[in-house]
């Protein structure tokens, strides 16, 4: 081997295996970090039970001025089409629509938003449209995101795998890799096949829904289409459809704050998630999404009690971040770090109590 | 404290006090290396199913029941606690139900 090829071998980042088939994935499963026991906090069970009540009052609210801001932010944006008026308009539809359906899919689709299990249906199903996330396909891989959080090989929804993609990060602030990735699979769904990824975490009892709804999905699109060609205007797919890729910027922004950097491969979710402190507004966008520790670590409790959660376990936790800014003065230099050396990741700090109980 | 009890073919063992048990509730009983999770009801009916997911192996009491429905604490999956019918995914696979009885203000959950 000459020293150049030796200096290339060093230099190359070392990748890792993150499909579910692979390598990893075995590895995984070889040394029990598949399916495996977590840590989890000592809440009293009383209290448990009072924070996992359903109730459908707050996610009805909630759910109320998120469409009723929809149809006035796109009424507006519609009246005003043609002139520069109508682009503050677009702006905060496109939030709603393409950021803040992220958190509703997520909280509907763990059938906690709202006592009534339809209503969580109903709303799953519309927010996973306008996210372009195949409702089935992604109920299925969350609930692995769940079990193997951050487990390499194991956890479908990894968004920063190490050496991070920076590139295709900020790309997806407008959701110009992701987007083009969900419609490939739509249209890969829509002629009756699967990935072997998502065989391997789908039953094949649910597969023929995931075919089923990439069909009607189609169906959807090619209307919008089809009005847009008719009226000889691009107006009906800034209405749906296209916000999905230019109001996605702060989904992604709220995301990556979730895991990235963090450790891979530990069976603790205060070493590979974060909480972070928000203002009200971005908390109703979120649907406190921000206490994600919580979150992972008690996935029954519903958004609306996780402020009630944090207080309760935040003895046994690493401080949370005090916002937003914070949060990435840590991620940025990490995800730089790990381009160059993908071992690296941030270490949460436990409280000192914590660890010696 | 473990006692035995045979009703004709059933063997009753003991769980726990009735009023260990809150209504709407659930608790773990692990009997010779079996794990089972036993349910009050609000209405004051006692059952029993067994302890863990069949999605993926959690113990379903530390899950959230509300009425007759038991939710997977980990994933949201959902059984019926009377039938032990998978009612909503991930959980697809049925749950094997027990009987239980309440005697001399002990919960006796029916193996065997």
């Amino acid at each position: 081997m000459t020293p150049a090829t030796t200096t290339m071998t060093r230099d190359r980042p070392h990748r890792r295996d993150y499909g579910l088939t692979g390598a990893d994935a075995r590895r995984a499963e070889a040394t029990g970090l598949a399916n495996a026991k977590w840590f989890s906090a000592n809440v009293p069970r009383a209290a448990l039970k009072s924070m996992m009540q359903r109730r459908n009052g707050p996610a009805l609210r909630d759910t109320a001025i998120w469409l009723a801001a929809l149809a006035a932010s796109g009424g507006l944006a519609a009246w005003f089409w043609g002139s520069a008026w109508s682009i503050p308009f677009f702006g905060v539809y496109g939030v709603l629509y393409g950021s803040a359906s992220d958190s509703r899919w997520h909280e509907c689709g763990h059938g906690t938003a709202f006592r009534t299990r339809r209503l969580n249906d109903i709303v799953y199903n519309i927010a996973s449209f306008m996210i372009l996330r195949e409702p089935t396909v992604w109920r299925w891989s969350h609930a692995r995101h769940h079990t193997d959080t951050i487990i390499v090989g194991r956890d479908p929804e990894i968004l920063a795998p190490r050496p991070p993609d920076l590139l295709g990060i900020t790309l997806n602030l407008f959701a110009l890799k992701a987007g083009p990735k969900a419609i490939a699979h739509i249209l890969l769904h829509a002629t009756g096949c699967l990935t072997a990824d998502e065989k391997s975490f789908i039953p094949a009892t649910e597969q023929p829904k995931v075919i089923r709804t990439a069909r009607i999905w189609l169906g959807l699109f090619g209307a919008v289409i089809a009005l847009a060609l008719a009226t000889r205007s691009f107006l009906p797919l800034m209405l749906v459809g296209l916000p999905t890729f230019y109001g996605a910027w702060l989904q992604l922004i709220f995301g990556v704050t979730q895991h990235s950097g963090l450790a891979e491969d530990v069976l603790d979710h205060r070493l590979n998630s974060r909480t972070i402190h928000m203002n009200p507004v971005f908390r109703f966008i979120y649907w406190n999404m921000n206490y994600h520790v919580e979150h992972h670590m008690f996935p029954l409790v519903p958004y609306h009690a996780l402020p009630q959660l944090h207080a309760a376990i935040g003895a046994e936790c690493p401080p949370p971040y005090p916002g937003l800014l914070a949060a990435y003065r840590e991620i940025v230099p990490a995800l730089i770090r790990q381009r160059r050396d993908p071992t690296w990741h941030i270490k949460r700090r436990l409280p000192q109590r914590a660890v010696e109980a | 404290m473990i006692s035995k009890e045979n009703d004709t073919m059933t063997q009753w063992i003991d769980v726990c006090a009735a009023d260990a048990l809150e209504p709407d509730d659930v608790i773990r009983f692990d009997h010779e290396g079996q794990t089972f999770a036993v349910y009050r009801t609000s209405d004051d009916a006692y059952c029993a199913t067994d302890g863990l997911c069949t999605h993926e192996q959690v113990h379903l009491a530390d899950g959230y029941l509300e009425g007759r429905i038991i939710e997977c604490p980990k994933h949201n999956g959902r059984f019926d606690i009377m039938t032990g019918a998978a009612k909503g995914a991930p959980a697809c696979i049925d749950l094997a139900t027990y009987p239980v009885k309440v005697a001399d203000e002990r919960v006796l959950i029916g193996l065997g």
